[in-house]
């Protein structure tokens, strides 16, 4: 893996000049997953923030040939680019070794997106698809997704006078990934700089298509102060809501197992979408996320223990 | 002359087999009934060898054509096939593909749409698209789809065009229908459509595009209006090339084909495989020395109002036959067309419109004949008539 001092020597290839958010998560999320592929590299994204906010034409923050055409399908847009390659390669038309890699957002792969991803990933396209996972569609306006976490308030799961915000824990897309037997997938944050990045390069080194599930702090969607968007992200490690792993071949290995736990209010007291669950009354919901938290935790400890 | 290899075989397998022969570097597709045989027979030629094609059997129309926009946005020749409800899956990325002017090419077998669930031919399938920036090639026989998608690989991919093609046939009466076709060898399709004019890919390192980028109220109608102009383009693209292609195969292609036209005082329009038993009909009412005659539309997108109307103006009563309807409490998509074709006549014939053959229904000599009668009549008592109905209970 390259040293940071090395990483900063690169040329960039997500440069400046996008109109993403201070305090954004994709934009940071971009610029490392694209630092580390130090090799010719295509993207393809869904529609979504990254996308909208990088490509206002005539600008565009790609310094390296880019893909985008609907929300649902990144997935199948970059295997078509991928398979493209593969035929010119073989006819000798093209002779570098390129790589490919997606961005989706969590709607765009949790949701909308998951019957192409599926598809790419059952073919075993040889890419990357990468989750810019902000736990809701922050672009048309923090509505809820299969990915916002139980009693998160979004804007189509209102904390009510009667409903405390989303009513459902949040879809293992890690599961489903890795119950289609690809040869990596892997869990990150934006946060640990050298877990991401190496991270990038095991998924590009692989032959066959993998996948990283990253989690994207939204200054607001969430809301936080955006000076805190990466501890927010190190925070979530902390509390064990969202361990840094990876899956190789079907084996789990943790990457970080903190000291010690912290309870996950910790977590949620700094998110204004968990505010109301801090009032009084509201305790059962948030012990119930703490039991869910735990019991997702402890499940992963046992795969990855018996995967040694 | 090339020699040609006279060949008794159905639209689906014609199709594939142009496909063989123009040997694409991608096919994406997925399975539909009646086009279902296309990429099945293609998969074969693929398995066997038979082509450099790498095949995507992807997991739904709808990332089919995805596929296909990304392998078109990296250089590579691309085609897929489809029909009616697989076609309908497309629709958000049929207009993606033409305002990212990708030249893929589509075999459509023209098949009703649901509901109610339906796997007989009407035109109800691609008439939805005919607003999508694809170019739109009909055929009535099974030797006009096959020289109809060969031809398409050098509209799409001429530089004054770059938009998708897809060439159809009506759903099991010309795609699982044997017929005689005359097929090309295959090293003259292959020269026929050569090597694709170079246009900038997504696989190109030296100069990086970024291609789907956010249009907003700055830039969006300067590039939706350039599509425009590429499909006004295209029409002299179309002619120059079945131009070249009648030198190749002997067979000369116009936007339509008239039929015993020219002195004709009562008309029929339409569009698809009807037009074989609306010929034996003119052929037959000819005989009984009535002056009738007979438009088959091939191009419906682009459609070329000018030449529609220097064709019609001078034609009594004109029928025109819609093998879809538009719902629209007045008349069906072609209807609207050939109206606004005349409209800037001075003549003005008088027009009428017949719903047919939806979901299949089968269209007779008679129903054909039954129209012209109506024509006769409308031609006597001067009188317009609303849109009919023809052979529905």
């Amino acid at each position: 893996m390259p040293s940071i001092k090395e990483l900063a020597k690169r040329k960039e290839k997500f440069v400046s000049g996008h109109r993403l958010c201070p305090g954004c998560g994709a934009g940071v999320v971009a610029r490392l997953v694209m630092n580390a592929i130090d090799k010719p590299v295509v993207v393809g994204c869904a529609t979504g923030c990254l996308e909208v906010s990088s490509t206002i034409f005539p600008y565009s923050s790609w310094d390296t040939p880019f893909i985008h055409s609907a929300f649902e399908n990144a997935a199948a847009t970059v295997s078509g680019v991928e398979t493209a390659y593969r035929s010119l390669k073989k006819q000798g038309k093209i002779d570098k070794d390129v790589v490919f890699v997606a961005f989706g957002g969590d709607g765009g792969t949790y949701d909308i997106g998951l019957q192409s991803l599926s598809g790419a990933a059952e073919r075993g396209h040889k890419m990357l698809y990468v989750c810019y996972n902000n736990q809701a569609y922050m672009n048309t306006g923090i509505q809820r997704s299969s990915a916002t976490p139980k009693g998160a308030s979004t804007t189509t799961s209102p904390a009510g006078k009667v409903i405390p915000g989303k009513i459902q824990f949040s879809k293992d897309i890690m599961g489903i990934m890795i119950a289609h037997n690809i040869p990596y997938a892997a869990q990150t944050i934006p946060g640990r700089w050298n877990d991401i990045t190496n991270k990038v390069e095991k998924a590009i080194n692989t032959d066959g298509f993998s996948f990283i599930n990253v989690l994207s702090p939204c200054r607001l969607g969430w809301p936080h102060k955006p000076e805190i968007a990466m501890e927010i992200t190190r925070l979530a490690v902390e509390t064990c809501f969202w361990p840094l792993y990876e899956v190789i071949d079907g084996k789990y290995k943790l990457n970080y197992k903190p000291k010690e736990k912290k309870p996950i209010i910790e977590w949620l007291k700094i998110q204004g979408r968990f505010a109301h669950l801090l009032k009084p009354g509201n305790e059962k919901i948030i012990e119930g996320i703490q039991q869910e938290v735990d019991r997702r935790w402890e499940n992963l400890l046992k795969k990855c223990e018996s995967s040694v | 002359m090339p020699s040609l290899k006279k060949v008794t075989k159905t639209g689906n397998e014609v199709f594939a087999e142009a496909m063989r022969q123009i040997n694409p570097d991608v096919v994406a597709a997925y399975p539909i009934t009646p086009a279902t045989e296309i990429v099945q027979i293609f998969s074969q030629f693929v398995a066997d060898g038979l082509v450099k094609t790498e095949y995507i059997a992807v997991e739904s129309e709808h990332s089919a054509m995805s596929a296909c926009i990304g392998s078109s946005a990296a250089g590579a020749r691309t085609m897929t096939g489809t029909s009616a409800q697989g076609l309908a899956l497309m629709w958000e990325m049929l207009y993606i593909a033409a305002g990212l002017k990708l030249p893929i090419i589509m075999a459509v077998v023209n098949r009703a749409l649901s509901a109610p669930i339906n796997i007989h031919c009407d035109h109800s399938d691609t008439m939805g698209a005919r607003d999508s920036g694809w170019i739109q090639i009909y055929s009535e026989n099974v030797q006009e789809a096959y020289d109809n998608l060969i031809q398409a690989v050098r509209i799409a991919e001429h530089p004054d065009v770059r938009l998708p093609v897809m060439a159809t046939t009506d759903g099991f009466i010309l795609s699982h229908c044997l017929e005689v076709a005359e097929i090309l060898n295959d090293s003259d399709v292959q020269s026929f459509v050569g090597i694709p004019p170079e246009r900038p890919t997504v696989l190109d390192f030296d100069k990086p595009i970024t291609l789907g980028a956010l249009d907003l109220q700055d830039y969006y109608f300067e590039h939706r209006r350039q599509i425009a102009e590429a499909m006004t383009r295209s029409i002299k693209v179309i002619n120059d090339i079945a131009d070249k292609y009648a030198k190749l195969s002997g067979r000369k292609y116009e936007f339509f084909e008239k039929y015993q036209l020219d002195d004709a005082e009562y008309a029929i329009v339409l569009i698809g495989s009807t037009a074989g038993t609306a010929k034996d009909v003119v052929d037959k009412l000819r005989s009984q020395g009535k002056k009738v005659g007979l438009l088959k539309i091939r191009v419906f997108r682009p459609f070329d109002y000018m030449k529609v109307r220097q064709t019609l103006e001078n034609i009594k009563v004109i029928g025109v036959m819609d093998r879809a309807d538009g719902l629209n409490a007045y008349c069906g998509p072609l209807y609207t067309e050939i109206c606004t074709s005349l409209y800037e006549s001075e003549k003005k014939p008088a027009l009428a419109n017949y719903i047919y053959g939806l979901g299949g229904r089968e269209v007779k000599e008679q129903d054909i004949e039954t129209i012209f009668d109506d024509l006769f009549k409308i031609g006597k008592e001067g009188k317009t008539v609303t849109t009919k109905y023809i052979g529905v209970r």
